[in-house]
């Protein structure tokens, strides 16, 4: 009996090492992205290598879920979507409990780790999405954009409650994205998007005060000189004087005599600019689209609406990070806590997004047949 | 007519999903474009202006904590002060080896496992420039050990700061508590820029639920710092704007009056001020030393005072529950009154054993035998059960536990403390909550002399006894009694109004019951005339003694030693004064007293006694006992109080 389930697990890591289901072009371009994140981190965390090689560790762990996960076949994932849309949400009304009275906490104490549940909403919510929509008749009416609606709005709402902004904002665009891609009409889009734009400010009403701060920071930075203000302040300059073609790899002054703020994670976007210029930002923003289109052109060539919109809505995820991220950095967008993916020091994030990715590789090793 | 499309088409699903996915592509593409617009505006547009400000970047800011205000007693006694300390900093990114580095240090300056472990901890958070504190407190000893060795240790400094500190330690403990280090739990919780530069935050006591007042806001000052990052000169300083002082309605002297007659021994006083919910005296006892806390208590110490039987740490007069006992008859009896059940000349007679009717059990008198046929005031006097067993009866359960919800039992009084319990007041919901039985008419009963379900906290208590005292207008209890700006303004009060009107219906009623709580002090058969002998004020009182068991054996009727019946019994006494024209209300507990007024009544004068020696010896408006003397006998002869006007017998 044991000796069964032992082969059988056998078998299955022996397959995940021998015939990997990896699409080549996608693999290549996060190795390329976590090599640049490796470097970066190098110069940022003054050539601390313990940084450098937990980042490393982190990488590895991620790679590991993502071979693991593209063994599982989008078929007995969408099987599972419920439970697991089900169990992360569960995670997350056991953290609101836990944290009652104590101001806010985001994470379970495992004992040998830290986990926020918050992350895993990142994957179950578009995955719910996709799951609900995929036997319906698309594109969606009214009814079942409500029911996504809904569906995105219980783990978005219980995020922001935390509070974690940042994260409430990716996990309701993931949700947000796969409804796009099911081909909601644009009318309809455009009435929902005016009707947000009209809650602007009843918004507004609900934010906690540190955050309604942060917006107003972004308006006059010299206002707080010892909080937010003086961080966007440092990342512009930061971004400002590494010119064209940056000041070179390690010699970013900003981050070296610390005038820049968390350099290592929420900021290292900045630190990059300053070292490798505009030439470096283009080509990183060119390496992220090409990652990003690669995602959907695998959810493109998927074989059935669910993995088609859970691919899609993974890429497209991936982009809001990308533009939160640098928004934020060049001063464009409030200080919010949405690191740079696969660049960011820390954070569960690089497992998480990498877990997405295995996610997209399965979905790429069971696309449909061209005849 | 609408026909349904109700079949899937695949190969158009996929085609509109082709169609938005290049969309999608397409936006997105877009908006990063926008996105490298703008770094094309920082990096190529202006970027001659940004490396000027990068190689002028020489500025930076550093936050000044504020000073921590200052906590007084409502006579202006130093509850908790800030004084100057120094402490051992290491910077971490100029030391090579931390290992060594400690390890010859600690031979230097001793360095405790409590220390070093913090300062891990906290090294593991901070950034590698930053300034980490490895030793608070240091003596003047080490420091001067430490100034002769300061060349081997580069990286390592002595950094004066403030800490606070409690002068009257021990008494205020359970009222001001105290501040403890910031750990990574508050750091989550905590504005980070406001508490930048701080290391301590109010943990509990008036410390926690003022720590808004009392923190203040950082100051910050712009350093020029060289091309390492060292910093050369101070360029601007803005100040901090430090903590607001905090006036406290305590008296310390009442505090201490009250510690005193406790001797030790465990139990809790509260005092408030009837006519506007200041509390003046909070004890609970055993208490501990809070200025152990406030650097890390050594581990040691800690076990030393949660191990102890006695639970020193445990604030019994906001979170002990007891059952109140007879403490409560006065208040069942204005309720009886109130709501018309009683008229004052309504009388029950004493047999000693009161049976519901239909009923074979016995519910006892304190008297064997009874004290035969008595009125209110003569029931509150002598505490009759059997008054207020019939009284309960007939009331109910339901609108006798309306009329005490009204006193505040049952839930938390809304002091300005965090943490108090709420107690319980028998109620058929409440029993329906937590049993799974129907309500009993026996339970009825005892509820009637304060034992079965209930429960108050010595706060509850004294909270109820004010609100009687103060006929009947409740207040919240309140501590913090005025704010204050800065060293030598005038302290401003905190505006603190009444929660609503008068619950009394009937001044009368008050009246009535006010006779019976005098005639507990001063009344031929009262129990509590030991506790009034000599005070030069008129007195109101009421004993109390809850049993902690029920009585299965005979053993209690035989067997009337102090020391055997300490071991059953909890002593209460309220009171207040003067009862013409009420200004303090106590409530004390002593967890194992033998009965109520000989064991809590003495610490409940005790407070009186030192509240009537901080009013100079003579209260306004109110009038003087006849000389002691003739007070006791005079009184005790004629069984007569002085009739408040109003008052019917």
């Amino acid at each position: 009996m044991i000796e069964a389930l032992y082969a059988r697990v056998h078998r299955f890591v022996r397959r995940i090492l021998t015939r990997p289901r990896i699409d080549l072009p996608l693999a290549f371009g996060l190795f390329l992205l976590g090599a640049t994140g490796l470097v970066t981190l190098y110069s940022a965390g003054d050539a601390d290598l313990s940084l450098v090689g937990g980042q490393a560790g982190r990488f590895m762990l991620g790679a590991a879920l993502l071979l693991l996960v593209s063994r599982i076949s989008p078929s007995v994932l969408r099987n599972w979507t419920p439970w697991l849309y089900a169990g992360s949400v569960a995670l997350l009304v056991v953290v609101a409990i836990l944290g009652e009275g104590r101001g806010s906490i985001r994470w379970l104490d495992l004992g040998f780790m830290r986990f926020q549940p918050s992350e895993l909403l990142k994957l179950t919510t578009p995955m719910m999405v996709a799951w609900y929509l995929h036997p319906r008749q698309l594109p969606p009416g009214w009814k079942d954009i409500a029911m996504a609606g809904v569906l995105i709005a219980i783990p978005a709402g219980l995020i922001a409650e935390q509070p974690d902004l940042g994260t409430a904002v990716l996990v309701t665009a993931a949700g947000a994205f796969a409804l796009f891609l099911s081909g909601m009409a644009w009318w309809r889009i455009g009435l929902l998007v005016g009707a947000v734009a009209g809650m602007i400010p009843v918004g507004w009403h609900f934010l906690h005060q540190y955050q309604r701060d942060r917006v107003l920071t972004l308006l006059n930075p010299e206002s707080d000189p010892l909080g937010n203000g003086w961080h966007i302040i440092q990342s512009q300059i930061a971004v400002g004087s590494g010119g064209l073609f940056g000041k070179g790899w390690q010699h970013s002054t900003q981050s070296r005599l610390d005038f820049l703020p968390e350099h290592t994670t929420d900021f290292i976007f900045a630190v990059f600019s300053e070292e490798f210029g505009l030439v470096g930002v283009i080509a990183l923003l060119v390496l992220y689209a090409f990652i990003i289109g690669r995602c959907l052109w695998i959810a493109m060539e998927a074989r059935d609406t669910y993995s088609r919109l859970l691919a899609g809505a993974i890429g497209m995820s991936f982009f809001v990070y990308v533009f939160v991220n640098g928004g934020m950095v060049a001063g464009m967008l409030p200080v919010v806590g949405v690191p740079l993916p696969l660049i960011s020091y820390g954070g569960t994030s690089a497992v998480s997004l990498l877990t997405g990715f295995g996610v997209l590789m399965s979905i790429h090793a069971n696309r449909k047949m061209h005849i | 007519m609408k026909i349904r499309r109700s079949i899937k088409d695949p190969r158009g699903e996929s085609m509109l999903f082709r169609r938005r996915a290049l969309t999608g592509f397409a936006l997105i593409v877009l908006i990063l474009g926008l996105l490298l617009s703008r770094f094309v505006f920082l990096q190529v547009v202006h970027h001659d202006e940004f490396v000027t400000r990068s190689q002028a970047n020489r500025v930076k800011p550093r936050a000044i904590p504020p000073a921590r205000g200052l906590v007084y007693d409502r006579n202006g006694v130093l509850l908790a002060d800030n004084v100057p300390a120094f402490r051992l900093e290491v910077v971490p990114e100029q030391v090579k080896d931390m290992d060594a580095l400690l390890d010859s240090l600690g031979q230097v300056v001793p360095l405790g496992e409590d220390d070093l472990e913090a300062f891990r901890k906290q090294l593991r958070q901070s950034r590698r420039f930053e300034n980490v504190p490895l030793k608070l407190r240091l003596t003047e000893d080490e420091i001067a050990r430490f100034a002769v060795n300061r060349w081997r240790f580069p990286g390592v400094d002595v950094v004066p700061y403030l800490t606070r500190r409690y002068p009257l330690g021990e008494m205020f403990a359970h009222v001001v508590g105290y501040v403890g280090r910031i750990d990574a739990d508050d750091q989550e919780r905590l504005d980070p820029v406001r508490y930048k530069g701080t290391s301590h935050v109010g943990r509990t006591g008036i410390e926690r639920s003022y720590e808004n007042l009392l923190h203040g806001s950082p100051g910050y000052e712009l350093l020029e710092v060289n091309a390492d990052g060292r910093t050369q000169r101070v360029l601007e300083t803005h100040a901090p704007t430090p903590g607001k002082n905090l006036y406290l309605s305590i008296d310390a002297r009442l505090q201490k009056a009250a510690e005193d007659a406790f001797a030790g021994r465990p139990g809790a006083a509260v005092a408030i001020d009837p006519r506007n919910g200041q509390v003046l005296a909070l004890v609970s006892v055993p208490t501990f030393n809070p200025n152990l806390f406030v650097n890390g208590i050594s581990q040691t110490d800690y076990s030393a005072l949660t191990g102890d039987p006695d639970k020193p740490l445990y604030n019994r007069a906001l979170r002990g529950v007891y059952p109140p006992g007879s403490t409560v008859k006065p208040l069942i009896g204005l309720a009886g009154l109130e709501s018309g059940m009683r008229k004052p000349t309504d009388t029950v007679l004493s047999t000693g054993v009161f049976h519901i009717p239909g009923q074979t059990r016995g519910y006892r008198d304190d008297q064997r035998g009874g004290v035969g046929t008595v009125n209110l005031v003569r029931a509150i006097e002598m505490s009759v059960n059997t008054y207020f067993y019939k009284l309960a009866l007939d009331m109910g359960i339901d609108r006798l536990s309306s009329y005490m919800g009204e006193f505040g039992f049952g839930k938390p009084t809304g002091i300005d403390l965090i943490g108090e319990s709420s107690g319980v007041l028998p109620s058929r919901e409440w029993k329906a909550a937590n049993y799974k039985e129907p309500w009993y008419p026996g339970e009825t009963v005892i509820a009637g002399i304060g034992q079965g379900f209930w429960a108050v906290t010595p706060l509850q208590l004294a909270h109820a006894i004010a609100t009687f005292a103060g006929h009947g207008v409740p207040y919240e209890p309140r501590l913090a009694m005025a704010t204050q700006g800065g060293a030598g303004t005038m302290p401003e009060p905190l505006p603190h109004p009444p929660s609503g009107p008068t619950l009394i219906r009937d001044p009368v009623n008050w009246e009535v019951v006010n006779r019976g709580m005098e005639q507990v002090i001063y009344g031929p058969r009262g129990t509590g005339r030991k506790v009034g002998a000599g005070f030069p004020y008129l007195m109101a009182g009421k004993s109390g003694t809850a049993e902690r068991f029920s009585r299965t054996t005979d053993a209690y009727e035989t067997n009337r030693s102090a020391a055997y019946l300490a071991t059953r019994h909890r002593a209460w006494f309220v009171a207040y004064a003067p009862a013409d024209n009420p200004q303090i209300a106590v409530a004390v507990i002593l967890e194992s007293g033998s009965w109520g007024a000989e064991a809590a009544g003495p610490i409940a004068r005790a407070i009186l006694d030192a509240w009537l020696a901080g009013q100079g010896g003579s209260i306004e408006g109110s009038e003087r006992l006849p000389e002691p003397a003739v007070v006791s006998g005079g009184r005790a002869a004629g069984g007569q109080a002085p009739a408040p006007v109003g008052a019917t017998p």
